[in-house]
């Protein structure tokens, strides 16, 4: 009997010894993870529609991005993310197989493979100084062998072969000090026309030979005033420009190679005309578009130089530019746009009375204003003109529009996330349905079938798929109630364009949006930003019937100065339940730790003059602040002065009108950095929310370390001021790495340390009592993590027994921040391969699970690393007792793991933050990572122990009780008969 | 794919080889004039389809990154990327392909010797005196599942539970027949004083 207990026991060690990292099986893909791919706001569009097969459209965005999508359903063929200041400038198609891209103010010049995104040439142009970049691609219709690529950019005239990108010749026209805003090529006769400014009113054109770039003639003439905005060129020998009133447009002649120039009153076209009219850059040929007041204006250049206004728009419009549809015959589109309907007009240049097309499209009310629109035409099985148009929106939503339908739209304002919170989702009503169960019952013991099948790897190729298809499309992760995990959640993200929307966190479904009025642009808010999103009420023990709402944070401006505006949003709905546009301004949030009787979150708005505003504005608040009054502290890090400040609230406003919510407050400490020798470049905290399971930390020798464990702890890295720009500027000798952890109610440095030829930039993480940085060792010209623990000395007598029973100890006393703690720090520093764009650190409900981090590299991935790597204790030969402890043997570098890429095979490319959330089950973090794609998984840093996993095997148990149960009987059966022959004998 | 006006020109190969030979000849030349330089190298991905699983690594999805994200390039159909106008000093580049993983590269572009390059592995310290970038490794994203085998069965907690009932039900009768009938007389006769229920008394008796 000991002998089988023994093997048992075998049996189970072996078991729990089998260790598990973090780590996926190809089929699990999709399962607890999503992923979705987005582009940003559209700039430029280009279609190309022109060969059978595949119609595509090309675009470019303002997060940097060069894409191909799909014309009939919207998806990407492929894309590509340039740099973060690598603006593109300019899109086109060149030879019908390569896209063109000119980027970072016209200094490189790409060409993509049309079909698969390949970069087929790079040529970097490259000039001395900075211009308006301007690419011109000549649309030979016919295919000519020496196609030619003419860019304007860095004040040089550049000409590129398209075939291979080699530049054939190069005019500097920066020493003449000419602003060019217009090159025209005419295919003709081969001459490059440059046209533009000295000064803002002396006009210049250079006739260039296409050939050889030869400069054949210039030209120039002052004009008597001087213009604003830019040059339009209308027809290939006509420009026109305002005037710097803003009321006349001057009409600028080249015919038969003179300059001739004729101004006209813009009252003259409209009658009661008043404003500022600004030229619309929308290219089409013998018209332009005038904006007045919030009308558009489109006025046609008659032969003789006549200006005859042919439309007038009155509402919000768009114009598209020009498309030629047959010889000699353009069109172009102007889309006006009024509550959930948009008018889209397509108009023949030339002949003004009869609408090529006239169509009504109802729209969501969320998307705001059209922003840009592009338009393509197509022949029809009739053989007339059929029109589409690709409409960029406000929300930076991007439509296709077709035979008055949308055919797909993109929310692409989800790639410029700003910040995000989460929500709960609402509890699941009472009373579920028995039938629904029973249906039910036979499909779930068929699944688990399939399931063991698949486990058991005798299924076939249909099973696994059914198996996989099945598992995708569990109902059960995308449900709109609460689950008992709390996997199930609702991420509240705000985008740059002023949107908000919610995702499901099983399939990352928008589940609402709403486009915030208060973050539009309106005349009392010019350039409104969104900056921070808050869960404003969070219900739980009171108020259940409520639902959760966040409040959004937002400024009339990108400078501090901008008043503020502030957003309440039902978290259920979407619904904005209050705005407000109060006239202080915002320089930082506190969300306090209080909840009034509604489980409203107590807010602190401070602004830039030296004052606090209390939210939500009631006497309730009011008193719940009074009471705390004397323990609300907060910093502020005054980055350019190298200061940090430390406040306390001290009393209400002295004003002349009384307002009850607002406070003074003092300083109570600074500290200064000396601005000569260092400079802050990052400052991080711990997460307000937090959980810490215990303080104590049992060593191997049977010791007791306490961690420091204090909310009001800021790490602060500081730089030498040399090395304050990016790898490759500085020198070892001239660097250094200063970092800091002070207290911020106290102000007081609990540690300092001095990292020798070290450089930034530093991303750091703080949690419980331990703080990773990550930054740039320039003597080993590698990166490094570094880990700071800090512990708490005080408490380290504690240890004594004795003490503990007579009751001489200080377990029990709170910890406070007043108190002068002796602390002690360890800390190690390990080299690490990649650069880094964020670091994070996972967070579990209870904070028993170990901690994991989360790096997101630089190749847009998100490694999970574990940290017991980065444990100061680490040494190079572990003793017995330490290894049991799970100390891993030192390394100078810390291992990458391909297994241990939370993304797996996927990029979340452009990435910018990763947010961890953590659900109800102790042992697993919700992990949300945002940049131009949005991932989302969920990661358990210690596997699921308290939970059965995802491939649990029902079928598998319910064999093996009918297998036990089986052989319970033979047995018996076995021995009765043994007992009976037993007797017998 | 040169560009004529080049201003100094320093052509640093960072030739990825598929073999495992970390090698490369650096050669240089500079012309021209204006103030930066401009780095050449060439990184070689193995050809797709190597591995029975899918790749996700194509070389139109690899970028080169350097100094942590001041520019980005992509790699042209041969392999080959550059960097123009970079000043002197000591630079970091970086290659990200998404299957493989490669070691950041130390690049030092020489301010008083113009034409003069050099290149280091981060990873291992190596130095290019003639030229490398090659994946050290590539990169396996997921666990492969383990055919199906009857160890794996046994290996579960319902495998074992099963394997150590029939261990009880076949091997214990075969130690109790070794054992002395006198010793098992006694020790029946102490269970049944101790009152251990057994197995055949729980069961209901047919007769």
């Amino acid at each position: 009997m000991a002998m089988a207990i023994r093997a048992f026991l075998i049996f189970v060690l072996f078991l729990s010894s089998t260790q598990f990292c973090f780590s996926l099986y190809e089929d699990q893909v999709g399962l607890m993870d999503w992923h979705h791919q987005y582009l940003g706001k559209v700039k430029h569009a280009v279609f190309h529609t022109q060969k059978t097969g595949r119609k595509r459209v090309l675009v470019s965005t303002e997060e940097n991005v060069v894409a191909s999508l799909d014309l009939r359903h919207g998806d990407i063929f492929w894309r590509q993310i340039l740099g973060t200041n690598d603006a593109v400038d300019a899109l086109d198609i060149a030879l019908g197989k390569y896209i063109i891209t000119l980027s970072s103010d016209g200094s490189i010049l790409r060409a993509w493979n049309l079909p698969d995104g390949q970069m087929v040439w790079e040529s970097s142009l490259q000039g001395l100084k900075m211009s308006k970049s301007i690419l011109n691609i000549p649309k030979n219709l016919k295919a000519n062998k020496d196609d030619l690529i003419l860019i304007f950019g860095q004040g040089c005239l550049h000409a590129v072969s398209s075939i291979d990108g080699e530049v054939l010749w190069k005019k500097d026209f920066s020493g003449q000090s000419i602003e060019v805003q217009q090159i025209i090529h005419s295919p003709h006769n081969d001459i490059v026309y440059v046209a533009g400014f000295v000064g803002s009113s002396n006009f210049y054109v250079y006739k260039v030979n296409a050939k050889n770039g030869e400069l054949l003639k210039d030209n120039n003439v002052e004009l008597p005033s001087g213009t604003y905005g830019e040059l339009l060129s209308v027809s290939s020998d006509m420009f026109v420009v305002l005037e710097d009133t803003r009321s006349k447009i001057v009409m600028i002649d080249l015919k038969n190679e003179e300059i001739n120039y004729k101004y006209s009153h813009i009252s003259d076209l409209i009658k009661y005309s008043s404003g500022q009219a600004v030229i619309l850059p929308s290219r089409l040929p013998g018209i332009f578009a005038l904006q007045l007041n919030s009308h558009s204006i489109l006025i046609k250049v008659a032969n003789e130089g006549g200006l005859v206004l042919v439309e007038k728009i009155n509402d919000a419009a768009a114009i598209s530019d020009a498309v030629s549809i047959s010889e000699g015959q353009h069109a172009f589109a102007f889309v006006q746009h009024e509550d959930n309907k948009i008018y889209f007009t397509v108009k023949d240049v030339d002949n003004w009375n009869a609408d090529l097309l006239k169509e009504r499209i109802v729209i969501d009310n969320q998307r705001g204003n059209i922003e840009k629109i592009f338009i393509n035409n197509y022949i029809r099985t009739d053989r007339s003109n059929g029109f589409r148009a690709l409409i960029a929106m406000e929300d930076h939503s991007l439509l296709l529009v077709q035979q008055g339908d949308i055919v797909w739209s993109r929310e692409d304002g989800l790639a410029s996330v700003v910040d995000v919170t989460t929500s709960e989702l609402p509890v699941e009503k009472k009373g579920v349905s028995v039938a629904k169960v029973e249906q039910n019952l036979f499909e779930w013991l068929k699944g688990h079938m399939l399931k063991l099948k698949g486990t058991l790897m005798i299924a076939s190729p249909e099973d696994v798929v059914a198996i996989q298809a099945m598992r995708l499309k569990s109902s059960e992760k995308s449900k709109m109630t609460r689950d008992h995990n709390g996997f199930r959640k609702l991420l509240i993200v705000l985008t740059r364009a002023g949107k908000v929307f919610a995702l499901h966190t099983g399939d990352g479904r928008i589940v609402w949006s709403v486009l915030l009025r208060t973050l539009r642009k309106s005349d009392a808010c010019e350039r409104p930003v969104g900056l921070n999103i808050y869960q404003w009420q969070v219900p739980h023990h009171h108020a259940m019937d409520e639902n959760p709402s966040v409040l959004v944070v937002g400024r009339c401006g990108p400078s501090l100065a901008a008043p503020a505006v502030l957003s309440f949003i039902d978290a259920y709905t979407g619904r904005e339940l209050n705005s407000l546009s109060p006239a202080h301004t915002v320089a930082q949030v506190i969300p306090l730790p209080y909840t009034d009787s509604t489980e409203q979150r107590l807010h602190l708005i401070i602004d830039v003059n030296q004052q606090a505003y209390l939210y939500p504005k009631t006497p309730k608040a009011i008193d719940i602040l009074q009471h705390e009054f004397s323990n609300v502290y907060w910093y502020s890090v005054e980055v350019d002065n190298g200061i940090i400040r430390g406040h306390a609230l001290n009393s209400r406003c002295n004003r002349e009108v009384v307002d009850e919510y607002c406070f003074d407050f003092r300083d109570l400490w600074s500290i200064v950095f000396p601005s000569e020798s260092e400079r802050i470049i990052t400052t991080t905290r711990r997460k307000l929310n937090e959980v810490v399971h215990t303080q104590a930390k049992v060593m191997t020798d049977q010791d007791v370390m306490y961690k420091y464990i204090s909310k009001n702890l800021l790490f602060v890295a500081n730089v030498a001021p040399k090395a304050r720009g990016e790898i490759g500027t500085a020198t070892p000798e001239e660097s250094w790495l200063v970092i800091y952890i002070i207290d911020t109610v106290t102000g007081r440095i609990l540690h300092r340390m001095t990292h020798h030829g070290c450089q930034g930039p530093v991303h750091a993480v703080f949690s419980e009592n331990w703080v990773v940085y990550h930054y740039f060792n320039l003597r080993a010209h590698r990166h490094e993590m570094s880990v700071i623990e800090v512990y708490d000395q005080s408490r380290a007598d504690n240890k004594d027994v004795w003490k503990l029973l007579v009751g001489k100890h200080n377990l029990t006393s709170p910890i406070s921040s007043y108190s002068r703690p002796e602390v002690i720090t360890k800390s190690q520093s390990y080299y690490f391969t990649h650069s880094v764009k964020a670091i994070e650190a996972t967070s579990t409900a209870k904070g028993i699970t170990s901690k994991q981090l989360l790096i997101g590299t630089i190749g847009d991935q998100v490694l999970a690393l574990d940290k017991r790597f980065l444990d100061p204790r680490r040494t190079l030969n572990p003793s017995q007792a330490e290894k049991e402890e799970g100390i891993i043997p030192l390394t100078d570098s810390l291992p990458i793991v391909s297994q241990s890429y939370i993304t797996h095979s996927l990029k979340v490319e452009g990435l910018r933050g990763i947010v961890t959330v953590p659900a109800k089950l102790e042992s697993t973090s919700l992990v949300f990572a945002y940049g131009v794609d949005l991932f989302f998984t969920r990661i358990a840093p210690s596997r699921t122990y308290d939970s059965l996993t995802e491939d649990f095997s029902y079928a598998l148990l319910l064999i093996t009780i009918v297998a036990l149960v089986a052989a319970i009987f033979v047995s018996w059966v076995l021995s009765e008969r043994k007992e009976l022959q037993d007797k017998w004998r | 794919m040169a560009s004529t006006m080049r201003s100094k020109q320093l052509v640093l190969l960072l030739f990825v080889q598929s073999c495992f030979a970390l090698f490369s000849s650096s050669f240089a030349h500079s012309s021209g004039s204006t103030e930066g330089y401009t780095i050449n190298g060439r990184a070689k991905i193995p050809s797709v389809g190597t591995k029975e699983f899918f790749l996700p690594g194509k070389i139109s999805n690899a970028k080169v990154i350097l100094n942590g994200g001041q520019r980005v390039t992509f790699l042209r159909p041969d392999g080959y990327f550059s960097f123009h106008n970079v000043p002197a000093g000591t630079h970091l580049i970086e290659v990200a392909a998404i299957g493989y993983f490669f070691s950041p590269v130390r690049v030092d572009v020489s301010a008083r010797n113009p034409g003069k390059i050099q290149a280091a592995l981060t990873e291992n310290r190596r130095g290019l005196d003639e030229f490398v970038l090659e994946p050290l490794r590539e990169e396996q994203y997921y666990e492969i599942r383990e055919p199906f085998s009857v160890m794996s069965i046994v290996k579960s907690p319902m495998g074992l539970m099963v394997g150590f009932m029939l261990l009880v039900v076949f091997l214990m009768p075969k130690l109790m027949e070794n054992m002395d009938p006198e010793e098992m007389r006694r020790a029946q006769e102490e269970m049944r004083n101790q009152g251990v229920p057994s197995l055949a008394n729980l069961l209901p008796r047919s007769s």
